[in-house]
């Protein structure tokens, strides 16, 4: 029983560890705060490591962030869950073309994008970070967030517009 | 083209999810839509902002401490006071996997070849359009008002008709994604229940009706001339078939 352990714990840190970095970007993101999803990270690796025997091979690093996934939302609800009651915005204004100006502006800085994609709700902003941070196929997000294809596409379209207007028309 | 069809396809197109026929038929049809090229200039500058700036959040190394000390203290109470839990856990763990096997199989022996996913996800779809706003992208119930307009955002050739006087009247039209390609639906009511009918072509033979449900809701799937059919209600599954005989027998 203890080599069984030892070796479960061995395949553990060969194929749950190296994704730490995945768990506390999408953490960090949902959450907000680094404080926060460093615990909340924390929490989530240990939860993992809890239903490791339930992971029988395939995406480690999908079947990791959709744990770290649940654990934020429940976070949230307990402590922020207004932030989860934001409503999509349906009502998107027109799109302008990215100019070279407006990309000077974005150039200024990682705040500036920080901000934007602060304003986002939570569930645009995940696809986001999935699609473009740690560059999850569509299929793969689905995986983690649970939701249809067709939503995943639905949800990055809106979210792309959303972040694009905001870093275009700041304020 | 509708917007929403184009969004989905013009994000999967530039995301790289789209079949090569897919993706090659975009291309065209970005040659003469400005609007479509703005909005891939706007995914463009999204990307790269994001992309450029850095933004990708690291984890602390105190981070990775903290878990490493979790990791022994874990593996520590597992192998001594937890052997049990742990038993019980595999257990239960077991149960469900059998559980979910038998539920699978069930589900298979029922629905034939049908695919659970695109089940859940036309049901999920059909649930989409329940929500506030409007069922359908062209409101009439005019056949050939609702025929014209799904010609025109260049679908195939999606058999319309209205059933008003055997108790389903057609409401309108509009059109969805499922699983990155574009359904045509056709809306009708039943006794104040809205029908939902998923239309997209096939290269499949015809098939009889295959029925079943999930999440409450009932759906008919068959397959008539190269086109795949779906209807999907939370009315009588009775009702549903009677409204497959129509359209069977006026296509």
């Amino acid at each position: 029983m203890n080599d069984l352990d030892a070796e479960s714990r061995l395949r553990f840190e060969q194929l749950v560890l190296p994704h730490v970095d995945a768990a506390f970007n999408l953490a960090r993101w949902l959450l907000r705060t680094r404080a926060d999803a460093e615990d909340v990270a924390q929490e989530a690796l240990l939860r993992a490591c809890r239903f490791f025997r339930g992971f029988h091979g395939g995406d480690a690093r999908a079947w990791l962030l959709q744990i770290v996934r649940n654990t934020c939302y429940s976070w949230l609800e307990k402590n922020r869950p207004r932030e989860l009651m934001v409503e999509f915005d349906e009502e998107l204004h027109p799109q302008p073309v990215a100019t070279p100006e407006s990309i000077a502006i974005a150039d200024e800085g990682r705040e500036r994008l920080t901000r934007a994609l602060e304003t986002l709700p939570p569930r645009h902003r995940e696809v986001l970070v999935l699609r473009e941070l740690e560059g999850c196929s569509y299929k793969e997000i689905a995986a983690i967030t649970s939701i249809p294809i067709g939503t995943v596409m639905s949800s990055l379209s809106r979210a792309r517009r959303q972040l694009h207007s905001a870093l275009v028309n700041p304020g | 083209m509708n917007s929403d069809l184009t969004c989905s396809t013009l994000h999967g197109y530039f995301d790289r999810e789209l079949s090569a026929a897919r993706s090659a038929e975009f291309k065209r049809h970005l040659e003469h839509c400005s609007d479509c090229v703005a909005e891939l200039d706007a995914c463009h500058f999204v990307r790269d902002s994001l992309q450029r700036s850095h933004i990708y959040e690291h984890a602390p190394a105190l981070l990775r401490q903290r878990i490493r000390a979790d990791l022994r203290t874990f593996a520590l109470t597992t192998t001594s006071s937890q052997l049990l839990w742990w038993h019980w856990l595999a257990a239960v763990a077991a149960l469900l996997f059998v559980a979910i096997l038998l539920g699978r199989v069930g589900h298979e022996l029922h629905n034939g070849d049908y695919q659970a996913e695109l089940a859940g996800e036309i049901v999920d779809a059909h649930v989409r359009s329940l929500q506030p706003g409007p069922l359908t992208g062209i409101a009439s119930n005019d056949a050939r008002v609702v025929k014209g307009w799904l010609d025109e955002k260049g679908t195939f050739a999606v058999p319309v008709h209205d059933f008003a006087n055997e108790g389903f009247t057609l409401k309108g039209g509009r059109l969805d994604v499922m699983e990155g390609r574009s359904v045509a639906v056709l809306v009708y009511e039943r006794s104040g229940h809205p029908i939902n009918v998923f239309l997209w072509r096939t290269r499949e033979p015809d098939t009889s009706a295959r029925t079943g449900s999930r999440q409450g809701f009932q759906w008919v799937d068959w397959r008539k001339g190269k086109i795949e059919f779906c209807a999907v209600s939370d009315a009588d599954l009775v009702d549903l078939e009677k409204l497959h005989q129509l359209i069977s027998s006026s296509a």
